[in-house]
């Protein structure tokens, strides 16, 4: 479930989500986003028919900026259309600065399970260069308020090779994940994307570029520091503490679920057809209210595309890939990797090493072309 | 509308057959444009400016690579006269086309920008012109640009033309102004062709080009006789036959005829597939009662550059093969063997007459075949004497002896440079550093300067003439022509990649600029190679002997690391496309090598569209 609404827009940002200002004049605003996601929920139900949901995963933009009551209307919706299935995961996503005890006895009361915060840094230079609003000290405390609340599980987000962060830094970051108890994090190495005002101020030199080198150390003091505190990786960018703490909604992504997409730019798939929505809140809305489907686009996959998908997903995860999914020079090529430090081969699946995980690109580009080119 | 230039076997005195030469943009294609329309061959509305830049490549780069001639009906008073005009190039590689253009005509309109006043090719066409006796009308153009500064150019042009300034005639090819006057001049001025009409026929091929739909289309100048469509002509350096489908004339598009008597320009087909078969400089006479005597040859230029060109795709040498022998119909000047490389794979190695002649056939294969090529760096052609005296020819840096040598020897070149004199300290300076001998020097006028040099054609083929444009603020023009070879102390750098050397990056250089290049090399391979999974050392050597040193050092990082949600297509789109950039790398030992390092790694600075100005 997208949410496409935020206070402020991040400098490094490309997702899909608007601030108000920008909103300004569409006629877009929360309810009527909930009036709209409400109409595709019923459309869903019609296409999908009867199938109880496992999880629920609202993210964003900013799911936390709409507050409880209307999170929790979300959630009372995908009930009664679809019913949820018994331990179903109900995630949402939320920026520390808009919660509150308050906001988490809500989500507690509708049902919500998991709660997934942006921290980003605890170092306040850090915030400043990625435009966050929050002060340092504010996600840790909601992440224990999250927790207070009886939130079962809890994630921290964080960025880390920031320009202009040290290693000390980021120590501290984690140190101060590792203080809020939460039983998941996810560490992303900061993306300079197009068109964002980070990159404007890359290009103009008034910011330095990301360095790989220093990525890929700080990559390695998260996993040490992490995993010495008990939190597994399990997927190349995410940690949990046990399995049932690993995040189950985005095991579907990797792991070829279905999933129904809902919201303005939402992605989409059902058994191996992938679409997604038109991306500004007010096109969306207006298409439902019309009746209309709100599909911006669609692709179906070919036998190709979906392999590559799969092993480009599932490489990355700890439990690895079968091996059995490879052909003769892939698997060639696996060994090749395992002798390179890249894989190790286990129990019928390769499985990135640490050195791998931080190649995992090359990895998967080599399993694939190396079944291209084989000659036929 | 049908006029008098539509029926051919005009009579001689009715005839002026000219060209036009100049320096590179002076406006020789723009003022064929205004005679196109004034003689009213071209109507208003099929007006298109350049008309007679039929490629592709011409008109996108706005220069004329091929001579293209038009015949066209004038009238002074009440006389009509027929016309043959013929549009050359500018540019110093296409020397060439201009040489085959004077074999067809009696005079030539010297072209100068009012602005610009006498450049390096306006001299070198001029004396190429003067060799062929042909009549020199000094025009100047451009008299509607406000830099226009006509007076001063005109006594320039008088000095070395050895006219009065008055003579100068001066027009502007953009607004027509002055063009009908010229036109009646060279009438007055230019000779009528002379030759015997009852003699057995002898016509001159001037031009030879391959269309896809006619096949050969053979351009020819009568000089003496008649040549008739359904007859048999023969070629006279091979003695082949053939019959005669189609005679014609172009006006501006191509039209057959009845035949072309003496004096005529115009175009025949025989149905031959290669231009080889008809080639430039040999005699078209009748099968029977055919001439005897050929008329006196043009001498086909040689390649002066050479350059590997691969497919980056190794599955594409078959193609480019074909591609290279379709091109080669219609550019004799182009030659090609097949070579490997260890590093690029099967390709070929290809003569060209310049750097501009080189770029271009490239972007032609590429646009015009769908193909995707490495270049690699261009060298000359150099003599080797080895110690036990065997002399070996090397065209390609891969060939260059192992052992001792006692001698080599490199082609060198007669330079010409034209510029404002207060740059000729800098001039000679650069000339130095490039090996120069300084063979006179001479001023055209008070404020311009003509400095002649003997030099190495291997150091002007680089980024010579980029050099040379930037030290005088663009004002220095540049021509030249082969001039012999000369003893050279040159040595060949290798570079190593993992201690594996690539031979498409090896250069034969003078002994004082192996640092130079192997440092340079070296350091560009360090920024255009992408990081591997180890690490990988570059060196540069002289035989056994490193010389510079880099290091490429391991890539540690190389995965997306950013949550997209339930967005995996953008993911696999990703993946996708850096997935094919890998596939288009080179892999040498280990190490890969994008495409792109090869052409940046390759090129020099001096890109021939630079050349260009
Ligand atoms: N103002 C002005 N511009 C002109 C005139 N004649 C030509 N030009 C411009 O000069 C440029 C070069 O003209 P071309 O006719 O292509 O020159 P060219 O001599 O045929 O060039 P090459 O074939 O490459 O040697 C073009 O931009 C023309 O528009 C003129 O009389 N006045
Ligand atoms: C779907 S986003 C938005 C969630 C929420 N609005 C927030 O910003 O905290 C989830 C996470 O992606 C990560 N992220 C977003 N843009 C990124 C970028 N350009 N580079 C690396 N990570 C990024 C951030 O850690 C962010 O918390
Ligand atoms: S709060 Fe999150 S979604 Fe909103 S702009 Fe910042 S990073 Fe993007
Ligand atoms: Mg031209």
């Amino acid at each position: 479930m997208h949410v496409p609404f935020c206070a402020s827009r991040c400098g490094y940002c490309d997702f899909n989500t608007y601030t108000a200002s920008e909103l300004q004049g569409s006629g877009s605003s929360p309810d009527t986003w909930l009036e709209a996601v409400r109409r595709e929920l019923t459309r869903a139900r019609a296409t999908v028919g009867d199938r109880a949901v496992d999880t629920v995963f609202v993210g964003g933009g900013t799911p936390s900026l709409i507050g409880a009551e209307r999170l929790g209307a979300v959630l009372a919706t995908i009930r009664s259309e679809f019913g949820l299935a018994p331990g179903a995961e109900v995630t949402t996503e939320s920026n520390p600065e808009s919660t509150s005890p308050e906001f988490f006895a809500g989500l507690v009361e509708a049902g919500y399970t998991r709660v997934s915060l942006g921290m980003q840094s605890a170092a306040p230079h850090v915030l400043r260069i990625l435009d966050r609003r929050h002060t340092p000290g504010r996600a840790v405390d909601a992440a224990r308020e999250a927790r207070a609340a009886g939130i079962a599980h809890v994630n921290l987000d964080l960025i880390y090779a920031t320009p202009g962060e040290t290693t000390a830094d980021l120590r501290g970051s984690v140190e101060a994940v590792l203080s809020a108890g939460v039983d998941h994090v996810s560490a992303y190495s900061l993306i300079v994307e197009d068109g964002t005002a980070m990159a404007r101020k890359v290009a103009r030199g008034e910011l330095p570029a990301p360095d790989d080198d220093v990525a890929a150390e700080r990559y390695e003091l998260i996993d040490d520091l992490l995993s010495a505190a008990g939190l597994q990786w399990y997927e190349v960018s995410n940690w949990a503490s046990s399995a049932g703490a690993r995040c189950r909604h985005n095991l579907g992504y990797w792991l070829d679920g279905d999933w129904w997409g809902v919201g303005p730019g939402a992605h989409s798939h059902l058994a191996g057809r992938r679409w997604w929505n038109v991306k500004h809140p007010a096109r969306y809305a207006a298409a439902l209210a019309e009746s209309a489907d709100p599909e911006a686009d669609h692709e179906v996959l070919t036998p190709t595309e979906q392999h590559t998908e799969r092993v480009m997903l599932r490489l990355r995860l700890a439990e690895g890939l079968d091996l059995d999914l490879l052909d003769a020079p892939a698997r060639a090529e696996a060994d090749r990797a395992a002798a390179a430090d890249l894989l190790e081969l286990r129990g019928g699946r390769a499985i990135l090493t640490r050195r791998g995980r931080l190649l995992a690109d090359r990895v998967v580009q080599d399993l694939l072309l190396a079944s291209e080119t084989a000659p036929a | 509308m049908t006029t008098y230039a539509d029926r051919t076997f005009t009579p001689p005195e009715r005839i002026r057959n000219f060209c036009i030469i100049a320096h590179i943009d002076h406006g020789k294609s723009t003022l064929a444009d205004r005679m196109l329309q004034i003689t009213g061959v071209v109507e208003e509305r099929a007006m298109r400016a350049q008309y007679l830049d039929r490629m592709d490549i011409e008109r996108e780069r706005g220069i004329t690579i091929k001579a293209q001639n038009v015949r066209l009906p004038w009238k002074v008073g009440d006389e009509e006269y027929v016309l043959h005009l013929i549009d050359t190039p500018g540019h110093v590689d296409f020397t060439y086309e201009v040489s085959r253009a004077l074999e067809a005509c009696e005079g030539a309109i010297l072209l100068v920008d009012a602005a610009q006043g006498i450049e390096a090719q306006t001299l070198a066409n001029l004396y190429l012109a003067l060799e062929k006796d042909l009549t020199i009308i000094p025009v100047l153009n451009k008299i509607d640009l406000p830099a226009a500064d006509p007076d001063r150019y005109a006594a320039e042009i008088a000095h070395i033309v050895g006219c009065e300034p008055e003579d100068v005639l001066r027009v502007s090819a953009k607004t027509g102004m002055g063009v009908e006057a010229l036109l009646d001049e060279a009438v007055k001025q230019i000779p009528a062709p002379q030759g015997d009409a009852d003699a057995p026929a002898r016509a001159m091929i001037f031009d030879s080009v391959y269309d896809t739909y006619r096949g050969v289309v053979t351009y020819i100048r009568v000089v003496d006789g008649r040549i008739v469509p359904r007859e048999r002509i023969k070629m006279m350096s091979t003695g082949a036959t053939h019959e005669l489908l189609e005679v014609g004339i172009v006006s501006p598009e191509p039209k057959p005829t009845e035949g072309l008597g003496v004096g005529e320009v115009g175009y025949l087909i025989t149905g031959v597939k290669d231009v080889r078969q008809s080639k430039v400089g040999d005699t078209v006479t009748s099968q029977r009662r055919g001439a005897t005597e050929p008329l006196t040859g043009y001498r086909e230029p040689r390649p002066m550059v050479y350059s590997g060109l691969y497919p980056v795709d190794g599955s594409q040498y078959p193609d480019l093969r074909e591609a290279l022998d379709k091109l080669q119909l219609n550019d004799a000047a182009l030659t090609y063997e097949p070579e490997t490389s260890a590093a690029l794979g099967f390709g070929f190695r290809c003569g060209f007459l310049g750097l501009l002649h080189l770029e271009i056939t490239r972007e032609r294969l590429e646009r015009e075949f769908d193909l995707d090529l490495i270049s690699t760096a261009p060298n000359v052609v150099y003599q080797v004497t080895t110690d036990d005296g065997t002399e070996i020819t090397v065209t390609n840096p891969s060939d260059w002896p192992e052992g001792k040598v006692s001698e080599i020897r490199e082609p060198i070149v007669k330079v010409t440079i034209l510029a404002p004199s207060e740059f000729v300290g800098t001039i000679m300076e650069l000339c130095q550093a490039r090996r120069g001998q300084l063979g006179g020097m001479d001023y055209l006028s008070e404020s311009r300067v003509e400095l002649r040099y003997t030099m190495p054609l291997a150091e002007i083929i680089f980024d010579f003439f980029d050099a040379l444009k930037s030290r005088t603020r663009g004002y220095a023009s540049l021509d030249y022509e082969e001039a012999g070879e000369q003893v050279s102390d040159l040595v060949k750098v290798d570079i190593l990649l993992q201690g594996e050397p690539v031979d498409a990056f090896s250069a034969i250089v003078h002994k004082d600029s192996a640092y130079g290049y192997g440092t340079s090399m070296a350091s560009k391979l360090r920024e255009l190679i992408p990081r591997q999974q180890f690490e990988v050392p570059i060196q540069a050597a002289v035989g056994s002997r490193i010389i510079a040193r880099e290091t490429i050092r391991a890539i540690r990082k190389d995965v997306l690391a950013k949550c997209y949600g339930g967005d995996i297509s953008r993911k696999r789109k990703l993946l996708e496309k850096q997935k094919e950039g890998k596939k288009r790398m080179k892999t040498i030992g280990r190490v890969d090598v994008p495409q792109e390092a090869f052409v940046a790694a390759l090129s020099t600075e001096s890109s021939a569209d630079k050349a260009k100005k």
